[in-house]
């Protein structure tokens, strides 16, 4: 008889790829939920859109470079990718602005790098960054958050606002987020007290975002359990920013937000489970890990408070991602022996 | 009691994995009848080879060397039976480039006779001198029964004061349970081989470190270490976490210390010997016996009856398939070793050897699962034993970038294959580091040998100088002596000169006188 040749080991763990991109999936739903509650069509529209094109530049991407197509396609890393992206664009997002968005992420970040796993630069963020840079007006008009938003704007209504655009009192239904309405009248020097009757501000944030940052918090502790992601990142991310926030909210309560409203506005605890832990960009060493999170909770502080934009994970995520080689280089751990 | 580790000196890393270890233990080992072949390969330890002291045809007895050792690193084999040589020819061995080797094959005659090969039993080896013990441990052909097949007499020759003997009945591989059995069977054996090694090494302290899913091996060798009544021995249980097993791992659970990188145990005071090789020197020392069997686990999901066999060196695998009920249908691959670093044979014709533990037989995998690339997810880092960065490893072998994947200590990889496991790309990780290090080292042995070849020119360059400067110094020198005699010549010339005028003047005077005058 004779028998196959093999290396060993000769046994593997039944996990791969796509089942990892598939749990980040779940860990999104119960935000990717509540954000559907509060926007209704304009969510899901977001994310049918994201995932559309996203899937579509990757078959496209795979073509052109003579990669095997199903493989790839089935490992829901562009659907990761379409996710994040799809619920970081405001609600109502046109399609244009969509498809331009993925066509950063896919195409430029992700595939001309040479594809998964190659990416320097975390491709939701880039193709974010790229959209925030070119088309700010689109990218500030947030709708308000509404219960059960389906009830208050209609699916024909949504179509139109997507794909033919210039709904007429459409204005009257966006505006600016809670973390932009902070720091436009912080500038102003308003004093935050003053500032916080003139928007619906809920326990920890903005109201309704304050939800959906909690629901970010509990998929996230989810893929934590799941031995998906490390501790370290997120751990240092948020330690640092409410650090950074704590300080400065010491030295002068009235004119810097507390440590709770920046871990529940914005992006961070979306960017501190499921962008800054990212794999392929992060840093890969224990220590490595904690530096680079730490950072890039220092860099989105600084940039909320004194940047010229609202929120900030995507400019840190992709100013550190660039620092990452270096930091991994330096962070070695001790090994047996040495 | 079975001392249970006080402190837990955690190592990094590891893996829990399905043991399937009851699948063998269910029976007592059995005795394999006697094979109509031997086949005896001539290198079944780590070094050289001894030389041939048998020819085609000769008789010999059970336990007679074929070989005799001339170097520390050799050690010889031994006939497991009495019989006749047939053939000394290239067979089939387990080796993972797949190679034949030099085998001698031995035909038994049945009657299994010693005649007069047995060596003098040591009755009490207490008091014999450690370099006797050693001398006879070597005769008898051990080496490490774990795997590593380094010659046991070796470690036992202490350069450095010992403190501690470490001996491994871990057993952390899935699958095999040969150890297992032999501390249930024959734990009074174990417990007086280690007496015999702690006679020689005159440590401190034994440690016997046993992995705490082997219940039955831990009770039984707490009950053969208390009938010895030897206080230096301690039975330990340790955590099951693959690869405890591996020395370096086991040293750090049990004492903490971690063998420098590149180093042996020995250069902290440590030297650790399997179950096995502990019962195999009970058995050359005390009765005379050479390695000639050893316990083998053959198991797997193609195999039918999976179970522990008592195996005289030289049989052939398929024979032990054979006899644990032959394989099943859907067998696929044939591994030596267990499942995380065994290695596949192509056929059953190969020969269980010294380092032979288990014979494995697996099913194919339900789906061969396609290489994607690295998504630097970390999950081989946090399972890695040594606490190395497989991610980056991976990532510079793969680019040739060697130097840095030494930067990453590429040759402290005990090849374990956790990182390999666990790699949600599955990714053939442990190959890119076998390929990186098999590149390095035959770089190095390149550049050690433009360096001998640059070394012997640069000689041989000045070698010719040296001789050319000679040559000129001899010549000038020559030289010099030729001018100075030169100078002789004129002087001599000179008185020469003189003395004809003298001689002329003379002449003349005696012509005067002639000529009447007188002078005087």
């Amino acid at each position: 008889m004779i028998f196959t040749q093999r290396t060993s080991p000769h046994i593997s763990a039944s996990t791969d790829v796509s089942h990892i991109m598939r749990q980040v999936l779940y860990a999104l739903l119960p935000g990717t939920v509540l954000l559907v509650w509060y926007f209704g069509w304009g969510m899901l529209s977001n994310l049918l859109l994201a995932v559309l094109f996203a899937e579509g530049f990757e078959w496209g991407m795979l073509k052109l470079r003579n990669r095997p197509i199903r493989p790839f396609l089935s490992d829901y890393s562009a659907v990761v990718t379409a996710w994040l992206l799809a619920v970081a664009l405001p609600a109502f997002a046109p399609w244009w602005l969509i498809a331009v968005a993925m066509l950063f992420a896919i195409v430029i970040a992700k595939h001309l790098y040479g594809g998964l796993g190659y990416n320097p630069f975390n491709p939701a963020m880039v193709g974010y960054a790229a959209v925030l840079v070119s088309y700010p007006v689109q990218m500030t008009g947030w709708p308000a958050p509404q219960d059960f938003s389906f009830s208050h704007i209609g699916l024909m209504q949504a179509v139109q606002q997507v794909f033919l655009g210039g709904t007429t009192g459409w204005d009257a239904l966006t505006g600016a987020t809670v973390l932009d309405t902070v720091k436009v009248n912080l500038h102003l020097h308003k004093a935050l007290a003053d500032i916080y009757p003139t928007k619906p501000f809920g326990l920890l944030g903005g109201k309704a975002w304050e939800w959906v940052n909690v629901a970010w918090l509990v998929g996230g502790l989810w893929l934590f359990y799941q031995r998906v992601i490390a501790w370290q990142l997120p751990v240092a991310f948020l330690g640092s920013l409410a650090l950074m926030a704590t300080v400065f909210w010491v030295i002068d309560s009235a004119h810097y937000a507390s440590a709770l409203f920046h871990l529940f506005s914005g992006a961070a605890m979306l960017g501190a489970f499921f962008i800054v832990t990212d794999p392929v960009t992060a840093s890969t060493t224990p220590r490595g890990k904690l530096i680079y999170a730490a950072f890039i909770g220092v860099l989105v502080y600084v940039i909320r408070t004194w940047g010229s934009y609202p929120d900030a994970v995507a400019f840190s995520v992709i100013i550190m991602n660039m620092v990452v080689p270096l930091v991994d280089y330096y962070t070695q751990p001790r090994v047996y022996g040495t | 009691m079975i001392t249970s580790l006080l402190k837990r000196w955690l190592n990094p890393g590891g893996l829990h994995l399905d043991y399937h270890k009851e699948e063998s233990t269910q029976q007592p080992v059995r005795n394999l009848p006697l094979p109509a072949e031997l086949v005896i390969p001539l290198q079944q330890h780590m070094g050289q080879k001894a030389s041939l002291c048998v020819r085609v045809g000769d008789y010999v007895h059970k336990g007679q060397a074929l070989t005799k050792p001339d170097g520390q690193m050799q050690v010889p084999v031994h006939a497991s039976t009495s019989g006749t040589v047939t053939a000394i020819e290239e067979h089939p061995v387990a080796h993972p480039s797949g190679l034949n080797d030099l085998c001698i094959i031995l035909t038994p005659d049945g009657k299994d006779d010693w005649g007069d090969a047995r060596m003098t039993p040591y009755l009490d080896p207490a008091q014999e001198k450690p370099e006797t013990l050693r001398q006879r441990i070597s005769t008898a052909g051990i080496v490490g029964l774990g795997g590593a097949v380094f010659p046991a007499a070796i470690k036992l020759a202490a350069h450095t004061p010992i403190t501690t003997l470490i001996i491994n009945g871990a057993e952390c591989e899935p699958y095999i349970t040969c150890d297992d059995m032999l501390m249930r069977e024959k734990p009074d054996e174990i417990i007086a081989g280690i007496q015999i090694m702690l006679h020689m090494l005159a440590p401190q302290q034994c440690l016997v470190g046993i992995e705490d899913n082997k219940p039955q091996a831990l009770a039984a060798m707490q009950t053969a270490a208390e009938k010895a009544g030897d206080r230096r021995i301690q039975i330990v249980s340790v955590p099951t976490l693959y690869p405890t097993g591996s020395e370096k791992q086991l040293i750090k659970i049990l004492t903490g210390k971690e063998v420098p990188s590149g180093g042996r145990p020995a250069d902290i005071g440590m030297v650790c010997h399997n179950a096995a090789t502990a019962r195999a020197i009970y058995r050359a020392v005390v009765l005379g016996e050479p390695l000639l069997e050893r316990y083998v686990t053959v198991t797997g999901e193609g195999v039918a009856h999976p179970c522990n066999l008592n195996v005289p060196l030289g049989t052939s695998v398929e024979y032990l398939l054979n006899q644990a009920g032959g394989c099943t249908p859907t067998a696929d691959h044939l591994l030596m070793g267990g499942p995380m670093m065994g290695i596949t044979l192509q056929s059953g014709q190969v020969p269980v050897v010294k380092a032979t533990n288990c014979i494995l037989v697996k099913t194919a995998p339900e789906q061969q699962q396609p290489v994607m690339p690295c998504i630097r997810c970390g999950r081989c880092a946090e399972s890695c034993p040594a606490n190395l960065l497989p991610q980056q490893l991976y990532w510079h072998a793969r680019a040739r970038e060697f130097d840095k994947t030494e930067h990453y200590h590429l040759f402290d990889c005990i090849e374990c294959g956790c990182c390999a496991y666990v790699c949600p790309s599955h990714i053939p990780l442990v190959d890119y580091y076998r390929f990186a290090k098999a590149e390095i080292r035959t770089q190095r042995a390149t550049h050690a040998q433009a360096e001998h070849a640059r070394n012997r020119h640069e000689f041989r360059l000045q070698r010719l100088e040296r001789a050319k400067q000679e040559k000129a110094e001899k010549l000038a020198k020559h030289r010099e002596q030729a001018a100075k005699t030169g100078a002789d010549d004129a002087k001599k010339a000179a008185i020469q000169a003189a003395l004809a005028r003298a001689k002329a003047k003379k002449a003349q005077a005696a012509a005067a006188t002639t000529t009447g005058e007188p002078t005087e």
